[in-house]
């Protein structure tokens, strides 16, 4: 278990990597910083890092809290395909635009409900429970777009994907709107020491008289919701929906944008920002990869390799290693006092 | 067991000097520490004085800064438990630490398991762990996943486990914490059988008159410096509070004299009737009035421990009803019994206590919290102003709040979980072990405490196999034995003679119907 060490240091791993990659690119690209107005929206490449961004970013928002409580939500992706082939598929038909808002969200809820219920109530392991989502979910989406790729013209809905805000493109306003409504509910009220208090000792917070079955509910509601955010920012962007690869394999880019946040797997303490930053360091690396030229296939070795060193940077054996002020060791070193070989078993 | 081949007039254990620093605490500041063969040798100091951490730092659980430490004249530096092991140094750490998921035997044997043609031998697992246990009059099915079994049994698991290993040195950090008399009888047997065989023992405990009962000598901490070594036999009892507290105990609390009659005319808080829960504890009737101390005793393995966590909703019945300020009352679960104004200190800390890696504040305010809903939250201020509060009223030595409960010394970590539900301003407050792992000091401390609470209207259940502390302050005693409530002792008639009695007035019906068969 690694203790927070209180202080701006935790997160200097996360910000550092961010302006490492970020710096790389600039060096393999030296138009990268580059910024310009058009048409009343900014363009550049930074700009393409976040708007490419924020659907993953959005995922980790969602996922963070449902990490904290020591879960995980691996049906975000087939989450997003569902929300998409809905908001597509009801486009089509012309429906207008807040019904299909409504009904895309109400989506999203749904499954985080069912999740929800899953992991709380029938205590069903969080990995199994989402898993069946996952699974599932596809051939739901299938199942809503009748196995086509369903396209629409609505500019309405469009706007979402590729339209701006006061020059800001949307997919990056409605992320930083989902992050601070996120924040606000878990920090200004109670929820968030709920939240890290049943991923610490779910036991021992019930005993407290904490309601452990709402705040699992509300976190995989909740990232069900962000989830179906996501799917509308990518179907709204390509103005079609693909229920086979919308959102594929995001819920891993999710899950591995709040570890590298530095949120552990272990539940507790979670920083929804560093979540987000990274999802942003993961999508600098895509975007450098793409600008440097190289093959795409390089991009997963890549990618590989700088977040083993975010990690590693976290990780309590190597910060043994680094020069830190006398006398302070890192507590997150002690060896909890186990019986011998315990084999990986957690006591 | 090897045999020794140092020189005879070497200690079987010298520290020398030895020093940790945690993050802000000098958990221990060149602390000597001798152990000589054949030896009962007391740890003693308040909590969080750093005897845990003399331990852990001994066995190399954690590196040392400063010090050394010679086994048989021999220096050693053990950097983990498995080494410490090697060295047939056998260790019970103060929280239960062996893997709830694996069976008792696996547990008993884990990283040492009899192995026949390279497999693990399981039969005679089974067996050479059904002989481990024997002394101790555990006949407990060894298959079965440790977890199942209350922390009681667990200790004396560990405790057979740590025997078995040790052929040079044990070490016991609080071993007794949840025995009852009699398993503590049993253990201190075992103790002497191994000090007649030369071995070294470490014992840290907080009950005073388990020390004078086995120990040969005495080494007492504060605030993580030596205070002084000397013979059991010749300090007496004040002396070493005194040398443990750096001051007098003032007089021992006396039990709250509300004339029995002014309670009963009470109308009761709360009452439960039939209420029981198959497998666990037959119905039983209970009430409690405002300002009275109701204690439960009997053995382990008795009900005592279910029967508190039926009240408090923790298990849920599934006979009976129960009524508060005469109204019909749901107990589907701690939820409903906080709202209720009850609270509830559990037996097992670890598991169902502390939630380790919030501070403690967080720890303090969460019940509180919890029970205003997540829609209002306490202010920090206020939360700051809470913990501020019990963290000086209970004496809970940190360096600040803002700790992670879980670096807290183990005393320390039940003081603040004490410190939750009287944040609350509980109107019953359950309390299952209270006293554990808490020393002298605070110990009165909290009686008083408690006492002041009492005397206000707080009604308080408490379940404790200290006969004596049930003596000096419940005025009502319900007896358990085989998960059934079978007396009820009252006011003139508390004394610990009855309730020995009223315990043992019956021979045990040995098939209980629980996992634990005791003889
Ligand atoms: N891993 C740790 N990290 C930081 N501080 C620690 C750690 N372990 C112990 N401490 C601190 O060291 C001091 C000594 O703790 P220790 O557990 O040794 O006390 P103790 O004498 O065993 O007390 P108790 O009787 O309550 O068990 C305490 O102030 C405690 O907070
Ligand atoms: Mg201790």
């Amino acid at each position: 278990m690694t203790l927070s060490a209180p202080g701006p240091a935790r997160n200097l791993p996360q910000y550092g990597a961010l302006i490492a990659v970020l710096l790389a690119n600039w060096l393999l690209f030296p138009d990268f910083f580059a910024i310009r107005l058009q048409d009343g929206r900014l363009f550049g490449s930074l700009i393409d890092v976040l708007n490419r961004g924020a659907p993953v970013a959005l995922l980790a928002v969602g996922m963070t809290m449902v990490i904290a409580t020591r879960g995980v939500d691996l049906s975000v992706g087939a989450v997003m395909a569902i929300s998409g082939a809905i908001a597509a598929t009801m486009t089509g038909a012309g429906w207008s635009l807040p019904a299909v808002l409504a009904a895309s969200l109400a989506a999203g809820l749904l499954c985080g409900l069912w999740n929800g219920v899953l992991v709380a109530v029938l205590r069903i392991q969080p990995i199994i429970a989402t898993l069946i989502l996952m699974v599932a979910g596809r051939g739901i989406a299938q199942l809503v777009t009748e196995g086509q790729i369903v396209t629409f013209t609505s500019p309405a809905l469009a706007f979402i994907g590729s339209g701006s805000f006061l020059t800001v493109p949307m997919p990056v306003v409605l992320t930083i709107v989902v992050l601070a409504v996120t924040a606000l509910l878990v920090r200004a009220t109670a929820l968030g020491l709920m939240i890290e208090a049943v991923g610490v000792n779910r036991l021992s917070s019930a005993g407290a008289g904490v309601n452990t079955p709402v705040v699992l509910v509300a976190v995989y509601v909740w990232c069900g919701l962000c989830a179906a955010v996501a799917g509308l920012i990518v179907t709204a962007d390509i103005r079609g929906a693909d229920a086979n690869n919308a959102g594929l394999w995001l819920e891993l880019d999710a899950i591995l944008a709040v570890v590298v946040g530095g949120t552990s797997l272990l539940g507790g303490r979670f920083g929804l920002v560093l979540s987000v930053v990274g999802a942003l360091i993961i999508q600098a690396m895509n975007t450098g990869i793409l600008l440097s030229g190289f093959k795409p296939e390089f991009n997963l070795i890549v990618k590989a390799g700088v977040l083993l060193v975010v990690l590693l940077l976290q990780s309590p054996t190597l910060t043994l290693f680094l020069p830190r002020p006398k006398g302070a060791r890192p507590i997150g070193t002690v060896k909890p006092p186990v019986a011998p070989t315990s084999g990986g078993a957690k006591p | 067991m090897t045999a020794s081949t140092a020189p005879p007039s070497a200690p079987l254990l010298a520290i020398r000097g030895l020093s940790k620093a945690f993050l802000g605490v000098q958990a221990l500041d060149g602390v000597d520490f001798t152990l000589r063969h054949g030896e009962i040798h007391a740890l003693l100091g308040e909590n969080g004085a750093g005897k845990s951490t003399l331990i852990k730092t001994l066995t190399g659980v954690y590196q040392r800064d400063n010090g050394t430490v010679a086994l048989e004249g021999r220096e050693i530096a053990p950097r983990g438990v498995e080494e410490a092991q090697r060295l047939h140094i056998g260790t019970v750490y103060q929280e239960v630490n062996l893997l709830p998921n694996l069976s008792v035997a696996e547990n008993l044997f884990l990283g040492r398991q009899p192995m026949r043609w390279g497999l693990v031998d399981r039969g005679a697992m089974r067996r050479r762990a059904r002989a481990v246990l024997q002394p101790y009059g555990l006949s407990v099915d060894v298959t079965a996943p440790l977890g199942r079994f209350s922390v009681a049994t667990q200790q004396i698991i560990a405790i057979a486990r740590a025997v078995d290993m040790s052929a040079k040195v044990l070490i016991l950090d609080e071993p007794t914490a949840s025995l009852d008399a009699q398993e503590v009888a049993v253990l201190f047997k075992v103790m002497r059988t191994l000090r007649s065989r030369g071995i070294g023992i470490v014992f840290v405990t907080h009950f005073l008159d388990q020390v004078y009962e086995v120990c040969d000598s005495i080494t007492v901490l504060r605030n993580g410096r030596l205070v002084g070594e000397r013979r059991t036999a010749d300090l007496p009892r004040l002396d070493l509070v005194a040398m443990m507290l750096g001051r007098e105990l003032e007089a021992a609390a006396h039990r709250i004299d509300l004339g029995p009659a002014e309670v009963d005319s009470r109308p009761p808080l709360a009452s439960f009737k039939g209420f029981g829960k198959a497998r666990s504890v037959e119905p039983f009737d209970l009430d409690i009035r405002p300002g009275e101390v109701v204690a439960l005793a009997g053995l382990l393995g008795s009900g005592r421990t279910e029967t508190v966590r039926l009240v408090f909703g923790m298990d849920r019945a599934d006979r009976g009803e129960a009524t508060v300020d005469g109204r019909a009352v749901r107990l589907k679960g701690p939820r409903d019994a906080v709202r209720l104004g009850f609270g509830f200190c559990p037996e097992d800390r670890k598991k169902e206590g502390i939630v380790g890696e919030l501070s403690v504040r967080e720890n303090i305010i969460l019940a509180l919290q919890a029970r205003q809903g997540w829609l209002k939250p306490i202010p920090r201020r206020r939360q700051e102003e809470i913990a501020d509060r019990f963290i000086r009223l209970l004496d809970i030595r940190t360096p600040d709040a803002e700790r992670p409960i879980q670096l807290l010394s183990g005393g320390n970590q039940q003081k603040a979980l004490l410190a939750r539900w009287l944040a609350t301003e509980p109107r019953l407050l359950i309390l299952d072990e209270p006293t554990r792992g808490i020393d002298v000091g605070a110990h009165a401390e909290i009686i008083r405490l408690i006492e002041r609470l009492c005397a206000d209207g707080m009604a308080l259940l408490v379940v404790s196999s200290e006969l004596e502390e049930i003596v000096a302050y419940s005025r009502r005693v319900v007896v358990l034995r085989d998960r059934r409530h079978v007396a009820e002792l009252r006011g003139g008639e508390v004394s610990v003679e009855r309730i020995v009695a009223a315990i043992a007035s019956e021979t045990p019906n040995v098939a209980g119907s629980g996992a634990e068969v005791r003889q």
